[in-house]
């Protein structure tokens, strides 16, 4: 139940706003041309980062607007709120290791194009 | 005079004073059995004065207010309470189950887990008795009646308990204007002022620390009432810390109107002075009535309750020397003797107490009591150098209460639930705050710091800073200089020596859930080394307290057994909540027609008055079916399905989502959400569209219309309006932010009337006279204002029956009215309003898919044989790309078929697997029906399945294998009635 921003309405609460998941994922522009693997890329492959991920978020219970977070996944700290289209802001912070020793992106989740990225 | 009150436990009637609570009054008539343990029935009475309460739990009240599992020393009295004892039978006196008490050599930790394994299908035979011997008290079976509130509250500082350190916190913050919540969870403020010797004791000469700490605590208490920035609320216990400061308390009122109150605080700073519990000292039968921790039995003597003449004070520290001195002060007792663990002592109060006469026994411990309902000796033995055994045998002492005291432990949980990190200080075995990880402060006793002078100091030291970000000069406030008291060391022995043989003690750590010292010996035999193990497998810590007086001695008896460091074993996460809270509470006022939104169209009164059956469609209550003399369900839709294709059926088709769409990309906009083309629409007229997901997968589908050149009005299916609008939404902000396309939800402005049949026609006409119906000028898929009454209405030609349609939209307020009209208009053609079963059936017979039915997020409109509808010619569309995938495009996917039974009168179940032929189990399952009905147009049962290859399987049989009987089915096309759709044209 943490407090987020609206960059529409102000300081809300959690409740009010629902997560898009991973930000910055642009539908491709050329889908015909794209192989498989890399329309998969798109469509499924998405980052689970334990620490600092930005995020799409929707004042859904409010202005209903899309905007983008820069959030600390393990502290739930919010670093930055800013509009789409915006490119990501450079944000120093060292993501915490976890206590298993996993990479910080779930391990599940690498796809072989993915590490080529 | 304070007012008697009559009350009841276990049927028996008491009086108590005001403001006592049931602990204090059962005490003082002398009831010290007060419940039977979890596990092994033992005998068990008041331990603490407060929420850490292990023993002292009740059932209270009956029927349909009745709480199990209540702490007696958190409830206050009122007239005619009524509690009963827990966990005994038949009485609380003579309980049967206390055999388990004999044989307890049988009931070792991990009992339940090695005794019920073998053989395995004897568990449902185990698990009655399991079930019968698990929980403690219990939960009513009937509504309860009491009302339960929340309330949201915004503040610059919550204080969280109001012993000196809140108190004076609080004022600090007052002082600087800001606006103060400040919750104390008992009745009274003053946290452990309360266990102070009482005014009366003003004029003896001993009293002087007691007066002093009352006197200030009055002194905080006068200023801060005056304050109209602070807002006090008592008898309230925050139960979670969560994120950004957001704390939930729960308030007992208990009043008529309302039983408790939820209250949501987000707080700008939180100041946690949350005190400290009192813990035990863990030797042999440590757990009878009578023993009770020092300074709640110095709390009760306070309070001038019938304590025992008789009082021996059994401790390691100097503290509860407080207690000792004032049983003699109050005279509580006649003979008082403290047994001390330690070698020496020379505390202040150690030194006030033998100047009172107080018989002291340094060097020697309690190793083991006796009395079976109630304590009425102690053996004592002396204990050798290095504290690990006994040596001298001093005798056996009668007492009838037994105090005891093996230090304090912070009440770190909320400071825990904030995510703070605790450190371990050796020198009085506490887990203190280390390191903050939300904006709060922790101080007084919650943070190790147990002596007036340095809390005073502490609290200001840490509230300036605290305050500092609200840019206020904090004032320090002037009190007088305290006289010190110096405390002497304390030493924490984990488990006192006794004589008898360890592993036939019972030296019980945590009393509600009956663990013991050598329970967790045997967990750590076994090879349990963690913490978080330990408890599991022995559930030290476990039960309704959450161990709150036995986690730290639980920890110290694992670190002294395995040799590791407490600093290292790590302490186990503290949850919430803090004290149990009530599903009413939580529930608040979302309980019944409050649970959830209920949505209704503008005809539903209507429909009630004319006895429909409802179902629920997401929140929407939509009209099932409309039963008639006595019909049952199949018998009405059967007629409603009929009638509707010899005359005309009416729906109420209100509930589908209406997206208004304007703006001068509309189109192109259409063109990327749909599959099919939408660049040749003509104004006026309205197309069929399938959506989908960039994963290819059929989301909705729906019919849209164009208004005008740059308008248009998108129809949705019931259950998918919220979620299609969002994701339009979220393409038109996010990817195509280029396009000037704006959308409005329309779904409640407009009520929609859906009138099908082949007398459509004439109704419409003697509806709206001046509009020209004709097939040539109003033809299918067009739409076309009208006016009735002055009242604009949009009607569009479109069918989801295969009957000739028209859908009136006409604004909400006028559409129970035209319903009504209709109704009466249509009497000569026998109009006959349908539910939504009716529309199931009118559409299965003419092979029209419901999104959701027929779809579960992973069929293609290929899989549906649509792909007409899937534009071959779009460079793009959302899901084009998906469909060409190498597992979308694969010709063996689960295809949309017809089904029919061999037997025409059979109906299948929705869901029902289809095979290709009976064999062993495992059967290969090749499909499985989607939608199922009998239709009384064929006079036999109809399906639609999705079936693997099932577009290359016509007329081939498979079979459906039911529990009972194997099926005999025929795969078919899925349009039954008028494939060449020569009805709806009328």
């Amino acid at each position: 139940m943490f407090l987020i921003n609206c960059p529409y309405c102000g300081e809300r609460d959690q409740a009010e706003f629902s997560c898009g998941g991973e930000a910055h994922i642009t539908r491709p522009k050329n889908p015909p041309e794209l192989t498989d693997d890399q329309w998969a890329d798109y469509l499924f492959m998405r980052k689970n980062i334990k620490g600092i991920q930005f995020e799409r978020w929707n004042h859904s219970n409010g202005c209903r607007r899309w905007f983008n977070v820069v959030r600390n996944t393990s502290t739930d700290e919010i670093i930055k709120v800013y509009n789409i289209g915006e490119s990501p802001p450079n944000i120093n912070g060292n993501n915490p290791s976890t206590p298993s020793g996993e990479p910080i992106i779930g391990s599940g989740n690498i796809s072989t194009t993915f590490e080529k990225k | 005079m304070t007012k008697k009150i009559s009350f009841t436990f276990d049927g028996k009637k008491y009086f108590g004073n005001e403001n006592n609570t049931l602990a204090e009054a059962l005490i003082d008539n002398g009831v010290f059995l007060i419940g039977r343990s979890f596990k092994y029935h033992r005998p068990r009475g008041i331990i603490s004065a407060g929420s850490e309460e292990p023993n002292a739990i009740v059932q209270l009240e009956s029927g349909n207010v009745t709480e199990p599992n209540v702490r007696a020393t958190e409830v206050f009295l009122y007239e005619g309470l009524s509690a009963r004892s827990q966990n005994n039978w038949p009485s609380v006196n003579f309980d049967l189950g206390s055999i388990n008490d004999l044989l307890s050599p049988f009931f070792p930790a991990g009992f339940y887990y090695k005794t019920f394994m073998w053989p395995p299908k004897f568990w449902e035979k185990y698990e009655y008795f399991i079930r019968r011997a698990a929980g403690l008290g219990k939960s009513p079976n009937e509504d309860d009646p009491d009302k339960y509130e929340h309330f949201h509250y915004h503040c610059d500082v919550l204080v969280i308990g109001s012993g000196i350190s809140g108190l004076y916190a609080a004022e600090l913050a007052a002082k600087a204007n800001l606006k103060v919540l400040l919750v104390e969870q008992y009745n009274s403020l003053g946290g452990e002022i309360n266990s102070y010797a009482s005014q009366n004791l003003q004029n003896n000469k001993s009293g002087k620390k007691e007066n002093y700490e009352t006197k200030l605590f009055n002194e905080i208490n006068l200023k801060l009432e005056k304050f109209e920035n602070v807002k006090i609320i008592k008898h309230t216990s925050v139960f979670a810390y969560m994120h950004n400061n957001y704390l939930l308390a729960c308030q007992k009122i208990n009043s008529k109107d309302i039983r408790q109150i939820i209250w949501k605080i987000r707080a700008q700073k939180v100041v946690l002075a949350t005190g400290s519990i009192e813990r035990p000292l863990i030797f042999h039968n440590n757990d009878r009535p009578g023993i009770m921790l020092a300074n709640s039995a110095r709390k009760y003597a306070n309070r001038n309750l019938n304590l025992g003449k008789n009082i021996i004070v059994f401790t390691n520290n100097d503290y509860a020397y407080q207690a000792a001195i004032d049983f003699k002060l109050l005279n509580t007792a006649t003979k008082v003797l403290v047994v001390d663990i330690r070698n020496s002592s020379k505390g202040d109060l150690v030194e006030q107490a033998r100047g009172l006469g107080i018989n002291i026994l340094f060097n020697h411990v309690i190793s083991n009591t006796s009395g079976r309902k109630k304590i009425n000796s102690v053996s004592i033995h002396k204990i050798n150098e290095n504290t690990n055994s006994i040596i001298d045998r001093y005798g056996k002492v009668s007492c009838d209460l037994l105090c005891v005291s093996g230090g304090w432990s912070p009440t770190v949980h909320l400071f825990t639930q904030s995510r703070g990190k605790l450190i371990y200080r050796e020198s009085d075995a506490t887990f203190i705050p280390h390191k903050s990880f939300q904006n709060e402060i922790s101080i007084g006793a919650c943070n190790g710091t147990f002596e007036l002078d340095k809390i005073l100091e502490e609290t200001y030291l840490k509230m300036s800073k605290l305050l500092s970000s609200f840019n206020k000069k904090i004032q320090k406030s002037d009190y007088n200089k305290i006289e010190k008291t110096f405390y002497d060391k304390m030493k924490h022995l984990w488990i006192i020596p006794s004589n008898i043989n360890f592993n036939k003690t019972k030296m019980f750590v945590d009393y509600q859930n009956d663990v013991t010292a050598k329970d967790i010996k045997l967990a750590l035999k076994e090879g349990y080394k963690s913490i978080e193990h330990v408890k599991r497998y022995t559930t030290t810590g476990m039960a309704t307290d959450q161990g709150k007086t036995s986690n730290i001695n639980a920890l110290g008896i694992i670190s002294e057994l395995s040799k590791i460091p407490i600093h290292d074993l790590g302490t186990t996460t503290f949850r919430l909540p803090y004290t149990p809270v009530s599903f009413g509470a939580l529930a608040g006022r979302h309980v019944k027609e409050f649970f959830d939104v209920e949505r209704t169209t503008p005809m539903h009164n209507w429909h009630l008055d004319n006895g429909a059956k409802f179902e629920d469609v997401g929140q929407w209550k939509r009209a099932w079916y409309y039963p008639q003399n006595g019909e049952n369900m199949f018998e009405a839709v059967n007629r409603e399905v009929k009638a509707t294709r010899d005359g005309i059926g009416i729906l109420d088709a209100s509930t589908l989502g209406k997206i208004d769409i304007k703006g001068q990309d509309a189109n192109e906009f259409l063109n990327r959400v749909y599959t099919n083309s939408w660049s040749k629409l003509k104004i006026g007229k309205c197309r069929y569209g399938i959506m989908l997901g960039d994963d290819g997968m059929v989301i909705d589908d729906g019919v849209t219309s164009r208004l005008a050149e740059n308008h248009y009005i998108m129809t949705t299916t019931t259950g998918n309006a919220a979620s299609v609008m969002s994701k339009l939404e979220d393409w038109l902000q996010t990817e195509w932010p280029e396009l000037k396309v704006y959308l409005t939800s329309v779904t409640e402005q407009f009520g929609t009337i859906s009138i099908n049949g082949p007398f459509a026609k004439n109704l419409m006409i003697k509806l709206f006279p001046n509009v020209d119906f004709s097939n040539e000028n109003f033809s299918h898929m067009s739409f076309k204002n009208a006016d009735i009454d002055n009242v604009k209405c949009r009607v569009m030609r479109i069918s989801f029956t295969g009957e000739m349609c028209y859908e009136i939209n006409v604004p909400s307020s006028y559409a129970k009215s035209l319903w009504e009209k209709c109704i009466e208009l249509g009497n000569e053609y026998n109009i006959t309003p349908y539910g939504t079963e009716a529309m199931h059936v009118l559409r299965a017979e003419k092979g029209f898919i419901i999104v959701g039915q027929e779809t579960d997020g992973s069929v293609t409109p290929i899989d549906l044989d649509m792909s007409w509808i899937v534009s071959k010619k779009k460079y793009d569309f959302v899901g084009k790309r998906a469909l060409s995938r190498k597992d979308t495009a694969r010709n063996d996917r689960k295809q949309l078929v017809g089904i029919l039974t061999k037997d025409p009168n059979y109906v299948l179940e929705e869901g029902a697997q289809l095979v290709n032929k009976i064999s062993k189990l495992p059967m290969e399952m090749i499909g499985h029906v989607t939608s199922s009905y009998y239709s009384p147009n064929l006079g036999r049962s109809i399906a639609l399945a999705l079936v693997k290859e099932g577009l290359k399987k016509k007329d081939q049989t498979v079979y459906a294998p039911m529990p009972d009987k194997t099926i005999e089915v025929k795969i078919s096309n899925p349009v039954f009635i008028d494939p060449e759709n020569e009805r709806v044209e009328g």
